[in-house]
């Protein structure tokens, strides 16, 4: 473990390796040239095509209930925050979750810690359902899938110090005896940066970027294979932000740890994520690998999301790229919109849009999106690419003697998609 | 402070022009603590003309909302020890009585704050909020004309039946519509300049464009200096003419928007460039952080207060860059562009060092 690349971003700290005590007095730590801070910084983490899934979401819902006001209080209505929404995580990659606030991804990151039970649907980890599972068959199981949470200031008890907090999850699920616990968790400041020495410090003796080290460490104790990484840098100060990303980077390398990665911030998504899923009011619109998602964006909302984005080097060079203006606010997940979610906001909405929901269709080898017309930004369709496909005319009544296809609803991709240019099914 | 420095930046106030609707000059605000005198900001110079917008760019506790505070009269004269020259059309307002400058505020500098639910009273309507911001200034207008003025204000800025939401609580609206609300009430007194302190930090991307797109909209037709304080370097990009990054209090550089970004002369800036990751960018650009934490306030470092996280110390002879403050000069591309950085040649160490590695399409371009 100690050959981790950690990044020297704590050096004013004191430098964390052992037998190295002296140069804490050392005021003017020096730092590392510009060529090797720039060796310690990543590129986009690449795809993995071939690793197995970690996590298979399948057909995942969770309603919360709306109650009546008043003595007896009756359910009214129910918040449909995540409503049937199925991926895959690779076996140590990384899948990105984006979507605006209340579009259900926290929810999402939530559900497959087990901070929530599921309504509905499946979540399977190795050869468990984590949604079948009742809280006492769930215990040994979260070893396995941790969290990272957005706050570092309130996901950290401020009256335990680091090394009670890191330190928890080891005297919880026994895995090491009781006085192994401490230089296990001085390994593990360590690992993320942190001087060891201060695991008698507490929360507020350290600034965010080091909280979130805190948080990180105390995620990573139990060697998980799958993190849910919930804005784990939002918090954060820019500078801190790539820091905080780097080592995150570093550890998905050394451990083949998996993140589910909940990001609202497009750019740090994209860095982070070779596979990017957007959701859209508690379902998934498309979802992809980074080239098809950033690339060629299909659906209607993405290419929304993406043109709102503020681009440095664009503007710098003088284009301002046309942005794509979302009229109003999100609908209330109480009573969604019929059909697809996003019509009363999308400029494409045609009589199709409201009758039928549009299904994740599989539109290239790694590329799924929900809309009756898909297609590239400006090149989208006039005609619903779905209609044949789901039975239906071009309105979205049913069609006489037209038979709907069966569009696969699974988790991961299939060796044959519909293709939307040609308008019909191709094989890889 | 030194004479020759003041003059300096006199000069420099007065080849860019003398119509400046805010000019701060040699700024310095300091707090006592209990720890001692801590230096929020130092001997920062800037101006603003109206119809344009000046950017403010640091991280926390780099300043850059304590001097908008200041420029307000927002400080406390008990607690703060302000010294300099803030001139708000023609006006100085370090120590303007708190009578004239409550004349001032709302009226011809006002603010938008970044947490619209903070600033906002919970407990009053939406509409009052605004009208009373309005009857403020306007003593001899009636309820009903501030009521009608209110509901004119929510209408500008795209809030859906204003007639209706007037009577909102601001908890009813959501966080995009609260943001407007504040621009309205920032906007409601036509004021000669507008400081937006993070106004789209807390919000989706989606309604952030929709933010910056009726700030831009509003500057365009009340022809208003506006001020906008962000950590966010896209924001900037898209938002500002000029550009002040600032560092532990001080600016370390300042000049027009597209001359920082693509020939930024400071590390610093470097830093903030190479630790965004850009949703158009390469996917060979690394990302390379900032190492360390942002300095204590109350007791910087010697010298350059960046050094101990500067990366390319090492091309500076001898230890100058730990002994000497460098000023903020004019750099190699002309008078309008000031840095704060000992380096000899930025622009070369800029184009053959960092560049290759936060920007490789950028360079086969060149």
């Amino acid at each position: 473990m100690s050959d981790v690349n950690v990044d020297k971003a704590d050096a004013s700290q004191g430098q964390p390796a052992p037998g190295e005590g002296e140069e804490t007095a050392v005021v003017d730590q020096q730092v590392a040239s510009f060529a090797e801070l720039a060796e310690q910084g990543h590129t986009a983490t690449q795809l993995d095509v071939t690793a197995p899934p970690v996590l298979e979401v399948e057909n995942l819902k969770m309603y919360f209930p709306v109650k009546s006001s008043g003595v007896v209080r009756r359910t009214i209505g129910h918040v449909q925050a995540v409503d049937g929404i199925s991926f895959q995580v690779p076996k140590g990659g990384s899948l990105g979750l984006v979507g605006e606030s209340g579009c259900g991804k926290s929810t999402t990151g939530r559900l497959i810690t087990r901070l929530y039970n599921p309504t509905a649907g499946t979540m399977r980890f190795g050869e468990h359902d984590l949604a079948q599972l009742s809280n006492r068959q769930m215990k040994p199981l979260r070893k396995h899938v941790q969290m990272i949470f957005q706050d570092p200031y309130t996901s950290l008890n401020p009256r335990h110090t680091v090394g009670a907090i890191v330190g928890a999850p080891l005297a919880i699920h026994k895995v090491v005896p009781k006085k192994e616990i401490l230089p296990k968790v001085q390994e593990l400041l360590r690992v993320v940066g942190l001087n060891p020495e201060h695991y008698n410090r507490y929360p507020n003796e350290f600034s965010g970027g080091q909280r979130q080290r805190i948080g990180i460490a105390r995620a990573l104790t139990l060697n998980p294979q799958l993190l849910v990484a919930d804005e784990p840098v939002s918090a954060l100060d820019v500078s801190i932000q790539a820091q905080v990303i780097n080592l995150l980077q570093d550890l998905q390398k050394e451990f083949g740890i998996a993140f589910l990665f909940i990001a609202h911030d497009l750019a740090v998504v994209r860095h982070f994520c070779p596979e990017v899923a957007v959701m859209y009011l508690g379902k998934i619109v498309e979802i992809a690998d980074r080239e098809s998602l950033y690339g060629h964006a299909h659906h209607p909302y993405t290419q929304a999301l993406l043109s709102a984005v503020p681009d440095v080097k664009q503007a710098a060079i003088g284009g301002r790229r046309e942005r794509i203006r979302l009229e109003g606010d999100v609908p209330s997940p109480i009573n969604p919109p019929s059909g697809c979610r996003f019509r009363t906001r999308c400029s494409l909405a045609q009589e199709i849009c409201a009758k039928v929901e549009p299904p994740l269709l599989q539109i290239g080898p790694r590329h799924k999106v929900a809309c009756h017309f898909a297609g590239e930004l400006g090149n989208h369709p006039n005609t619903p690419v779905t209609a044949n496909l789901l039975g239906v005319d071009n309105q979205g009544s049913p069609a006489g003697g037209a038979t709907p296809t069966q569009v696969p609803v699974g988790p991961g991709y299939e060796d044959e998609w519909y293709d939307v240019k040609a308008q019909k099914m191709v094989r890889a | 402070m030194t004479d020759e420095r003041r003059d300096e930046k006199r000069e420099v106030a007065d080849t860019s022009g003398d119509d400046a609707f805010l000019v701060v000059d040699d700024l310095t605000v300091r707090f006592p603590t209990e720890d001692g005198l801590l230096t929020a900001v130092s001997g920062l110079s800037y101006e603003v003309r109206m119809g344009e917008t000046l950017g403010i760019v640091g991280e926390s506790g780099s300043g850059k909302s304590v001097s908008s505070l200041a420029v307000l009269g927002l400080h406390d004269a008990k607690s703060s020890r302000i010294s300099g020259s803030i001139r708000v059309g023609g006006t100085e307002v370090i120590g303007l009585s708190e009578s004239r400058m409550r004349k001032l505020r709302g009226n011809a500098v006002s603010m938008i704050f970044q947490d619209a639910l903070a600033a906002l009273h919970p407990f009053y309507k939406i509409g009052g909020q605004l009208a009373e911001a309005y009857q403020v200034h306007h003593p001899n207008a009636t309820k009903r004309d501030a009521r009608r003025k209110a509901i004119e204000m929510l209408d500008r800025v795209g809030i859906p039946q204003p007639d209706r939401r007037v009577d909102d609580f601001p908890h009813q609206f959501s966080g995009g519509m609260r943001q407007r609300a504040m621009i309205a009430m920032g906007l409601i007194n036509d004021p000669s300049l507008l400081i937006a302190d993070e106004p789209t930090t807390a919000l989706d991307v989606t309604v952030q464009a929709q933010i910056l797109d009726l700030l831009q909209d509003l500057q365009r037709e009340f022809n208003s200096a506006v001020i906008i304080i962000t950590h966010d370097l896209g924001v900037i990009a898209e938002m500002a003419d000029d550009v002040l990054v600032m560092y532990a209090g001080r600016a370390v550089e300042y000049g027009p928007c597209k001359e920082i970004l693509t020939h930024p002369e400071m590390p610093y800036t470097w830093g903030l460039l190479s630790s965004v990751p850009e949703v158009g960018a390469d996917t060979d650009a690394r990302l390379i952080p900032i190492p360390g934490n942002p300095p204590s306030l109350l007791s910087p470092p010697p010298g350059c207060s960046f050094h101990p996280r500067c990366a390319h110390m090492d091309k500076v002879p001898g230890n100058l860059c730990s002994t000497e403050l460098p000023e903020l000069t004019p750099g190699s591309r002309g008078s309008g562009h000031l840095k704060r950085c000992h380096l000899a040649d930025p622009d070369r160490v800029f184009e053959a060092e960092v560049l290759p590695e936060i920007a490789p399409e950028l360079v086969e371009e060149n």
